[in-house]
């Protein structure tokens, strides 16, 4: 991250998705981590997404585990490829299928802000 | 070279009031007694992990509380892989003459130890920390992404899925240790109530108590020569995120190296012993080990291929689904009843030829696996 602040995303607290790219060999993350996981260069830059995507996976939740959890079953778990290129987990409609376009937006659940797609208008 | 010298195992389900130890300890003992040892030959000891009761050296203090002073110890951590990872290093352990006798053992009150919730909430902590588990995935869940994106690519439906649940539990009628001893038809999976979606809960392995041990061995300790042809192991990611395609995961590259270092091929397999956490991981490693052609294996389910006196006889003691899942122990039942099968002391489950075996296990979503062939020498 050559030194400076990682950018604020939705795993803390902010309404936005981080991505980081690799100024040595253009590899591309989402895990945030202090190095490239391709080549190992430190030469990273961080980026929001745009929040548009495909639909990947999906699986909706009816048994949580947690009473936190469980006050918001059914709940849809799904995986998007975005348009930047990684895969994220996230919520989205429950009638979402597998190829659609979808858009993010970001809703509570649990105490948590979390990234939330629903399909492109 | 490294053989098989002797199994335990306990009934899995309920065992009310047994430790995590009271349950490794039962299987041990058998595990000694069947291999035709004593305690203090045993050399070795590898042991996996129990939810109920972490600690940092379960190993030692299992061979404290069993009562034995190994020169080799510790535990293995491969999720459900854990089994097969702590019976390769075995093999190696004892083929490079390190030691003689290596007692493999796991078992955990996971079901009277703690709440189902419980259960399932350590285990989603396989997730990531910051980019998934904050989402509320449980394992099903996991395993449920995983599986309607297999449906979407295969054409796979969840009455094909439902079909594994059901031959899962038709074989461990057979078998008295068993947890589940009702049948189960494609209806009544289809009409369980949903978990994860597509997954459903008899599509899912219960939570149960229970212990697996087995001893390897440098050399046979009696007649039985169950010998480790050959292993090998391939891990691709942790996360369900960061998993490569469907066409890239490591079963594939588990198996293909496993088939290299043992000199076997697929059509030489007569028994086979696979990881079926979910109905979904059947079908998806039946397919991955080449068991079956992409998205067939239910058709071959249907056809009787898999059943006891079918061409490729599959956990035949009824798998983690029906037999039950205790952590470690559980996929650990897999290589007892191989071992069961391939020494003719199967019972009423015998099956005509068990001469050579697949075994397959897989850790976390699909992200550890081992691949391991079995052979019966005379």
């Amino acid at each position: 991250m050559s030194g400076e602040q990682a950018m604020a995303d939705w795993t803390k607290g902010e309404p936005a998705i981080a991505y980081q790219t690799c100024g040595a060999c253009g590899g591309l993350q989402y895990f945030r981590r202090r190095f490239c996981a391709v080549c190992g260069s430190a030469e990273l830059v961080e980026h929001r997404a745009g929040g548009e995507g495909t639909v990947y996976a999906t699986s909706l939740v009816l048994r949580a585990a947690t009473p936190e959890t469980r006050a918001h079953v059914p709940y849809n778990i799904v995986l998007i490829d975005t348009s930047e290129g990684f895969r994220m987990m996230a919520h989205g409609d429950h009638d979402l299928a597998i190829g659609d376009k979808v858009t993010a937006r970001f809703e509570r659940f649990t105490d948590r802000l979390i990234p939330y797609f629903a399909k492109s208008k | 070279m490294s053989f098989i010298t002797g199994v335990g195992l306990t009934s899995f389900g309920r065992h009310e009031g047994s430790s995590s130890l009271d349950l490794m300890s039962k299987a041990a003992e058998l595990a000694i007694a069947d291999a035709g040892l004593k305690r203090a030959e045993i050399d070795g000891v590898l042991c996996g992990y129990s939810t109920v009761a972490p600690h940092i050296m379960l190993a030692t203090v299992f061979a404290e509380h069993f009562g034995i002073r190994p020169a080799y110890a510790h535990a293995v951590q491969v999720g459900g892989a854990t089994g097969l990872a702590m019976t390769m290093l075995a093999h190696h352990l004892v083929d490079a003459g390190v030691v003689r006798h290596v007692l493999v053992v796991a078992g955990e009150n996971r079901l009277t130890g703690q709440s189902r919730d419980a259960s399932i909430l350590a285990l989603a902590q396989v997730g990531h920390p910051e980019y998934e588990v904050p989402l509320g995935p449980t394992i099903p869940a996991y395993y449920g992404l995983v599986a309607s994106r297999y449906m979407h690519e295969y054409d796979v439906r969840q009455e094909d899925l439902a079909e594994f649940a059901v031959l899962m539990r038709s074989h461990a009628l057979a078998h008295p240790g068993a947890q589940f001893h009702e049948a189960i038809t494609v209806a009544d999976v289809m009409a369980s109530k949903p978990v994860a979606l597509p997954l459903k809960l008899l599509d899912c392995c219960p939570v149960s108590d229970g212990g697996a041990a087995f001893i390897v061995s440098r050399e046979r300790t009696g007649d039985a020569g169950v010998r480790v042809r050959g292993c090998a192991q391939a891990h691709t990611h942790q996360h369900v995120t960061a998993a490569p395609a469907l066409s890239e995961l490591g079963a594939e590259i588990a198996i293909a190296r496993a088939k290299q270092a043992a000199g076997v091929a697929i059509s030489d397999i007569r028994y086979a012993a696979v990881y079926d956490s979910f109905t979904i991981t059947l079908a998806m490693l039946l397919e991955d080990l080449g068991l079956a052609g992409r998205g067939e294996a239910a058709a071959r389910v249907r056809s009787g291929h898999f059943n006891q006196d079918g061409a490729m006889p599959l956990n035949t003691h009824g798998g983690l689904l029906s037999y039950g899942h205790c952590g470690v122990g559980g996929a650990m039942a897999h290589l007892v009843e191989t071992h069961l099968q391939m020494t003719g002391r199967a019972g009423n489950r015998q099956v005509r030829d068990a001469s050579m075996a697949l075994l397959h296990g897989d850790g976390g979503v699909l992200s550890s696996h081992v691949s391991m062939f079995l052979e019966r020498v005379r």
